[in-house]
């Protein structure tokens, strides 16, 4: 199967509010798919209907080849799904939890308690196994939700946002986890705000702001959209600011000014000296003058029209960190 | 890890086979009992509330009531059991609530599981916890002094009684847990409703003390007749007439709130 994930024309509306309006997205067999978007962008829906959770108004979705809405029991018997909060129960030890779930596909006793440790033991979570989730750690508890996803060793993986809130290190480790996942041969569709999980993760990025998919490919594709390359330059003296950005914009054709800073997409590689030129004849002092190639921050604002903006730390996870998002704050 | 996928017992086109439907609401109700090991007090929780009302009515209202404590026992007993039953459906609500916002429930729904196991392992869970509770009022009631004198037959009735119309209430609890926003408002419908119902009926005083119109109401109060047929079992008596009654308002809750309580379940859980 060259598509594990499919989906075409897919459409759902809540009320007044269209979530999905036609999206087409594939995740090929044995790859990461990152579908980035800020808040409400659609991400969650289309998840639950991959999940099998929700059922499209128009459009159809393939998982493992099965229609999720007329074969959804054959597509549930294959994917695991870890939501954007835990599902666990907290009621539950660890190895509960699990247990739970291996024994409600079908295992017996002794195969279901063998799978859990050995979950537990690759989620780091055997000195916690016995205690009830609800005295996990954040961290932790997001490792049981993956866990439990993983107890009938599903091919295909539906991942929400499974690191918000977050502190950097267990973000780290699920990332780490992911990968090794993937390596086994998994095919995951990951939803994310975070720009640069998408672009550690995700062989393939689909972009999708109010419902559409705005742009799509690979991390690398994504980012030469854009121009290839980004022109950033600081003036020495903040004054000659609006000068020097009406200089870059006659040469690069577009330019916009973010601080200090004026930064420029890089499509000709006659940019530079041609830039360097009019500042030296205009006797613009430049303190620093770089070329990097453009961030998927920048992607997404030229895509979309709006600034990633770093999203209000939720109430419930203060450690979000100092990562990039993409959003606006809801 | 291997490459090979658990295969769930699917037939074919995915459908649940009815003996594993059957295995999984095992261990969701397995699931739900579980907990109670790790929250003893969660136990003491069901227990506290009944045992406080069995003393405070036997002690402080029996005298007055009807003349000595312990004859107040042997009347309002059943009544406490019916009452603490009632509240006691509420937890069913509740949990069910707290699977939906915490997002369990989308978990189970994304297994190759039938969609009803989860609902009726819940529903069994509640049922066991409350024969559970029902036991424990009875042991109490007899130290204090209740004797039951209707035979092992009348225990055995006023059980299956009690279950009985507890698994119809139970699916006005399914609805309430699906429509909920929170547990809080859970808590909150459930006192509102539940002690105005249970105080206008036969479970604490006779009906015949109270004045002409209140016992209109109190007289068609499916409480009334629960409380009655509840004890008359236990005491031995006339039972026919509130045991119908009873059956009928079971009967009645069950036509109404299954179809209404399923609906909701398939669309929100």
């Amino acid at each position: 199967m060259e598509f594990a994930i499919q989906a075409e024309g897919l459409a759902k509306s809540f009320k007044e509010t269209h979530a999905l309006a036609g999206v087409d997205l594939a995740a090929r067999t044995g790859t990461v798919l990152g579908l980035l978007g800020p808040n409400g962008a659609g991400k969650t829906t289309a998840v639950r209907i991959f999940a099998t959770l929700l059922t499209p108004d128009s459009g159809w979705a393939r998982v493992g080849g099965h229609d999720v809405v007329r074969e959804a029991g054959l597509v549930r018997a294959m994917i695991g799904l870890t939501g954007q909060y835990a599902a666990v129960d907290e009621k539950l030890t660890g190895t509960e939890n699990l247990l739970m779930i291996g024994r409600l596909l079908g295992m017996g006793r002794a195969e279901a308690r063998a799978r859990a440790a050995e979950l537990l033991e690759r989620f780091h979570l055997e000195e916690a196994a016995g205690r009830a989730a609800k005295t996990y750690s954040g961290g932790m508890r997001r490792r049981l939700d993956l866990a439990a996803s993983l107890v009938g060793r599903p091919q295909i993986l539906f991942l929400d946002e499974p690191t918000t809130g977050l502190d950097p290190h267990s973000r780290g480790e699920l990332w780490d986890m992911l990968r090794g996942l993937v390596a086994e041969g998994v095919t995951a569709l990951l939803t994310t705000q975070y720009l640069n999980e998408a672009d550690q993760l995700a062989d393939e990025i689909v972009v999708i702001d109010k419902g559409r998919v705005i742009a799509e490919g690979t991390p690398d594709q994504l980012k030469s959209q854009v121009g290839g390359q980004v022109l950033q330059l600081r003036p020495v003296h903040p004054a000659d600011l609006t000068k020097a950005h009406a200089l870059v914009r006659e040469a690069a054709g577009r330019a916009r000014i973010e601080g200090e800073e004026i930064t420029a997409p890089v499509n000709d590689l006659e940019l530079l000296p041609s830039v360097v030129r009019r500042l030296d004849q205009a006797a613009i002092p430049v303190g620093e003058l770089t070329l990097r190639r453009s961030s998927l921050d920048e992607v997404f604002l030229v895509l979309t029209g709006h600034r990633a903006e770093p999203e209000q730390p939720e109430d419930d996870a203060p450690d979000v960190g100092e990562q990039e998002k993409v959003g606006t704050p809801s | 890890m291997t490459a090979a996928t658990v295969t769930a017992p699917l037939g074919r086109k995915g459908k649940v086979q009815p003996l594993a439907a059957l295995r999984q609401t095992g261990t969701m109700a397995w699931r739900s009992l579980v907990s109670v090991k790790h929250n003893p007090l969660e136990l003491v929780d069901y227990s506290v509330t009944p045992i406080m009302f069995v003393f405070l009515f036997t002690y402080v209202f029996g005298g007055q009531m009807a003349g000595t404590p312990q004859a107040y026992l042997q009347y309002a007993l059943s009544g406490i059991i019916v009452q603490n039953t009632l509240f006691m459906s509420m937890y069913t609500a509740m949990s069910l609530n707290t699977d939906l916002t915490k997002g369990v429930f989308d978990r189970l729904r994304s297994l190759p599981i039938a969609r009803s196991a989860p609902l009726f392992g819940r529903i069994a869970a509640d049922l066991a916890k409350q024969l559970w509770a029902m036991l424990l009022m009875l042991g109490l009631g007899a130290a204090l002094g209740f004797r039951i004198t209707g035979g092992l037959g009348g225990f055995l009735g006023a059980t299956l009684m009690l279950m009985i119309f507890a698994a119809a209430v139970a699916w006005t609890a399914v609805l309430i847990g699906m429509l909920a926003g929170d547990v809080e408002k859970v808590q909150v419908f459930a006192f509102v409703l539940i002690f105005p119902l249970t105080f206008t009926s036969s479970a604490f005083v006779r009906v015949d003390t109270m004045p002409g119109w209140l016992q209109a109401w109190v007289n068609v109060n499916p409480v009334t007749h629960l409380s009655d047929a509840f004890r008359g079992l236990l005491l031995g008596g006339e039972v026919a007439g509130p045991v119908l009654w009873s059956l009928v308002w079971a009967a009645g809750i069950a036509a109404v709130f299954i179809p209404l309580a399923m609906r909701s379940y398939r669309s929100r859980a």
